[in-house]
Order: C-alpha cells, then structure tokens, then sequence
C-alpha cells in the first residue's frame, strides 16, 4: 500500500514536472543560478584557504647561534623544538651552509665576496629555521627559546633571533588571516541564505500558480501527504537537474578563470581543483539543490493544506 | 441520512449566510436546492463537506456528527461524497483518464481496480473516445461529463451538484441532468443547487428553496418557485 502509493506519488511528480514545461524550465533557470551561486563559494573558499596558507607558509623565526656554538647543542635544541606542540618543523642550516647560501646569494657583489675572503675564517653562525603551525604561535615558541629551561640564553649560544623584527608583520599577518577567515565565512553565510530565499521564493511562486489543484485534490478525497508528495518529487527534481547544469556550466568557467588564478594565487588551478574534487563538489550541489526544492516543497504547500 | 440541525452561519462581518436552518435528506432522494445568488446554497452544502464549520447547531451524515471530524478523518469522509462544480475543478495538467483515476488512486484502489473501473466510468458519460485529452481540451459539457465520472467512481452514498450547468448550454445542460438522474436511479444520494428553472420543473423531485439564509419552502415534487 505504501509501496503503491509511492510509486503513484513519484511517477505524479515525474509527470506533473514534464508538463508544466514552462514553469520547471524557469525554476530550474533560477535553482541552477542558486547552486552555480553556492558552488562559486566553494571555489572561492579553495582559494581564499590554498592562499592563506601559502602566505602562512612564507612566515617563519630564524634562530642563529654563536659560531663557536657545537652542532650537538644546537641538534639537542632542535629536538626539543619538535617536540613542542605548536611547532609544525625546524630546519637546521649548519655554518658551511650559511657560507654557501651567503655566497650564492651575493655572487655578483664582488666587494662582499672579498670582504669575506680577507676575513679567512667563517664568520656564520648556524641557524634553525622554525615553522609554527599557527602564525599566533610564534610569541610562545620565542618565549621558550629564550626561556631558561632550554638553558641556551644563559649559556650565550643564541646570537639573535629574528623574531621580534618580524613581530609586527607576523601579528599583522596573523589578524588579517583570522580576519578574511571570519569574512568569509560571514559572506559565505549571508549568500547561501539568500540564495535559499530566492529559491524558496520560485517555489513558493511554482505552488502558488497549483493551489487550487491543492484544493481539488483535497474535495476528491486525497489525504495531505498525497497531495503534498508530487510536489516534493518536482522539487527535488528541480534540484537534482539544476545541479547537474550547474556542474556543466562550471567547466568552462572553471578553465576561464583558472588561468587567472594560477597567475594571481600564487599555484592553484581552479579548473584542476574542480577535476579533482569533482564527485565531492557533485555530490554536496546535488544534495543541497533536491534538499532546497524538497524542503521548500514542503513549506509552500503547508500554506494550502486547509 | 443527512440532517441539518437548526444550523447557523455568521461570518466575522456578521453577515449571515444561514439562519437556523433544518433539514433532513433520505438515502436515494434526489433534492433540488433553489434560491438567488447569496440565499445560502452552496454554503449549506459546504458544512456537508466539512469546508465550513456552522457557527451554531450541528449537521450529520449518518450517525457521523460531522463537526467532530478530526483533519485526518475528513479525507475518507470525504470520498463518501462526490462533488461537482460549475467551474469543473478538474486537475489541469491530467488527462480525462487520469482526473478520474486520481480519485481512486486517493481512496487507495489498486492498479487492476482503477485500470477497469475508469474506461467503464468514462463511457458511462459518453467520453470513452476523449479520455486522453487534457481539460483544456474538452469543451464546458464534456468537461462537466469528467467531473461527474470522477465524483461517482468511488461509488459514493451521496453526490453534490453546485450549479453544474451554469456554464452550459441548453443542450448540454439536459445532458448533464439526464446523467445525474441515471445515478440517482442507481442507488445515490443527489443534491443539486441550480438557478435554472426549466430543469427543476423538468425534474419533478423535492425541491428545497432558499431565501437569505432561510428555507422558505420545501415541496415534494416542487416546481421552481422565486
């Protein structure tokens, strides 16, 4: 019975959607603008988040020793170092290597060069390059550096460390992150429900244009459910078709804009992050359009169920 | 057995659309209710339908005190009786096929049920030929002829006509209530709301007038009389 009934409600739906030609065609038209909406959010959230962490990435503490420090000690330090929570890696770049990245990076600045020569000896400490997981952290791993438990600052082996030179832009750095994360997701917020709304509303429009159908189907004896069902399955299929001409209609927009975004992101194809989260990217705009036709559905029939 | 209990109806303007209203209708009878527009017709048979709650007094089908119907109940409560209108309300987008299965289909009848009684409905209103084609279709008669297939398929104790012929032509017109007589022949329950008078006098049944909100006369074999 409830097997027969459902299979009456779907192929309604099915048919009801087929010849209301007109009134599905422009419901898809603003369901498909909707979901191309809330997919756009989903790329501009890959990029805002592939960004960020790449000027996270750039961020970092340099911590150089005395140079008659002992490479044990400073190994010793760094094991420590990695052993902190907040500490995400630590890089050790012994004195050769100073001299040689010195070197290089002066190679044609041939007075410096020279001023090195006459010296004879390397004047390069070695160093830790220190990436912290958050830029927020930095503060706390500087305060153990210089903490005494470590017992390098008392022993003297620490020559500089470049933190509180980079205090400023790292703290910067660190609220502009928070900040166009909570931006985002604000903006994100705001734009999904008011597309919500819109498509609420074509709904809404689509039921109001049957509402003396409800009426009939009521006089002839159908109970609320089956009245209400056809419209549900015409909803999702709104959805699920809008969805899928969305996800067309982002391939060419997609490679569009990918090649900006390469340019300007600093890496990231935006044509190749939909590639490669196609079936995730599917999956969530399918979902969400049969969700909003069917719940939308559900809301503007309510209205004309006596 | 239907029965009007001294019902009134006053709406929040305190117009009123019925005053005290008595009457009792028997199984099989074929009742005619006449009045001008505004006498309080089709809101009587609104209350039967449980469109409308009465202000005060009470109305039965049956043993059924049918203001104690809870929403679930009306649904079923409502296939016992088949409604016809003047503006047909046929289901736009379904096929004359179809507006009458979907009835079934509501009362739960299976597949082979509908698949057998609706082609034998369809001819019986002499519209066995057009039962693919969509209202819009149709003209006034044959539309009118759908919405009767539809109101009789689940075989109901009672059929409601409010105006059925108000948007026909005189010929079509005597079609329709030749239809409605056949079924009433059979075995149901008609009431029928009309402002025509060659039909009433045509029909020789009971005949119920109306007067603002009143029952001015009811006659056995009535003739329309305004």
């Amino acid at each position: 019975m409830i097997g027969t009934d459902l299979r009456r409600i779907i192929k309604a739906g099915i048919t009801n959607f087929w010849r209301t030609g007109t009134v599905s065609l422009s419901s898809i038209f603003i369901f498909t603008t909707t979901l191309y909406f809330l997919g756009s959010l989903i790329f501009l959230q890959a990029l805002l988040d592939y960004t960020l962490t790449q000027i996270k990435d750039r961020v970092d503490v340099n911590t150089y020793f005395t140079t008659s420090t002992d490479e044990s000690q400073i190994l010793s330090i760094k094991k420590r170092l990695e052993e902190l929570p907040e500490v995400s890696s630590v890089k050790y770049t012994s004195r050769d290597e100073s001299l040689e990245q010195f070197k290089k990076r002066h190679e044609n600045d041939y007075l410096t060069l020279q001023a090195l020569d006459e010296l004879g000896d390397n004047p390069l400490g070695a160093s830790l390059n220190i990436k912290a997981k958050d830029p927020s952290q930095y503060e706390a791993i500087v305060r153990f550096l210089q903490s005494d438990s470590l017992g390098a600052q008392s022993s003297g082996i620490i020559d500089k460390i470049n933190y509180n030179q980079n205090k400023s832009v790292i703290d910067r750095l660190s609220s502009i992150i928070d900040g166009s994360r909570k931006i985002g997701f604000a903006l994100a917020f705001a734009l999904a429900i008011l597309s919500v709304l819109i498509s609420f509303n074509t709904i809404r429009l689509v039921i109001y244009i049957s509402r003396e159908e409800i009426g009939i189907m009521q006089l002839v004896g159908a109970n609320d459910s089956y009245v209400r069902g056809p419209f549900i399955v015409g909803g999702i299929l709104y959805g699920v078709f809008s969805a899928i001409f969305a996800l067309i209609l982002f391939v060419p927009t997609t490679i569009w804009v990918g090649k900006t975004t390469t340019n300007f992101f600093g890496g990231i194809n935006i044509f190749d992050y939909y590639l490669s989260n196609f079936f995730e990217i599917f999956f969530i705009l399918i979902l969400s359009g049969a969700l909003l036709g069917a719940i939308s559905s559900v809301l503007a029939v309510r209205k004309y169920l006596k | 057995m239907i029965y009007f209990d001294k019902v009134s109806k006053i709406y929040k303007d305190q117009s009123v659309a019925l005053e005290d209203v008595t009457i009792t209708i028997s199984p099989g009878e074929f009742v005619s209710i006449v009045g001008h527009s505004g006498a309080g017709k089709t809101t009587l048979l609104k209350m039967l339908m449980v469109e409308e709650k009465p202000t005060s007094g009470k109305v039965f089908f049956e043993s059924i005190d049918v203001q104690t119907l809870r929403g679930k109940e009306i649904p079923s409560y409502r296939r016992r009786i088949g409604v016809v209108f003047q503006d047909f309300k046929l289901l736009p987008n379904k096929t004359a096929y179809e507006n009458v299965a979907f009835a079934m289909e509501a009362a739960g009848r299976s597949d082979e049920e509908i698949a057998s009684d609706v082609p034998h409905a369809l001819e019986l209103v002499d519209l066995g030929m057009k039962r693919w084609n969509f209202p819009r279709e149709l003209s006034g008669g044959e539309r009118q002829r759908v919405a009767i297939a539809r109101s009789i398929i689940n075989q109901p104790d009672i059929l409601i006509a409010d105006e059925p012929t108000g948007n026909l032509d005189p010929i079509n017109t005597q079609e329709i209530i030749q239809i409605l007589k056949k079924i009433n022949d059979l075995g149901t329950t008609v009431i029928l709301t009309t402002h025509n008078k060659g039909v009433i006098d045509s029909l020789g049944k009971r005949v119920v007038t109306m007067e603002n909100g009143r029952i001015s006369r009811d006659d056995e074999k009535g003739r329309y009389v305004m």
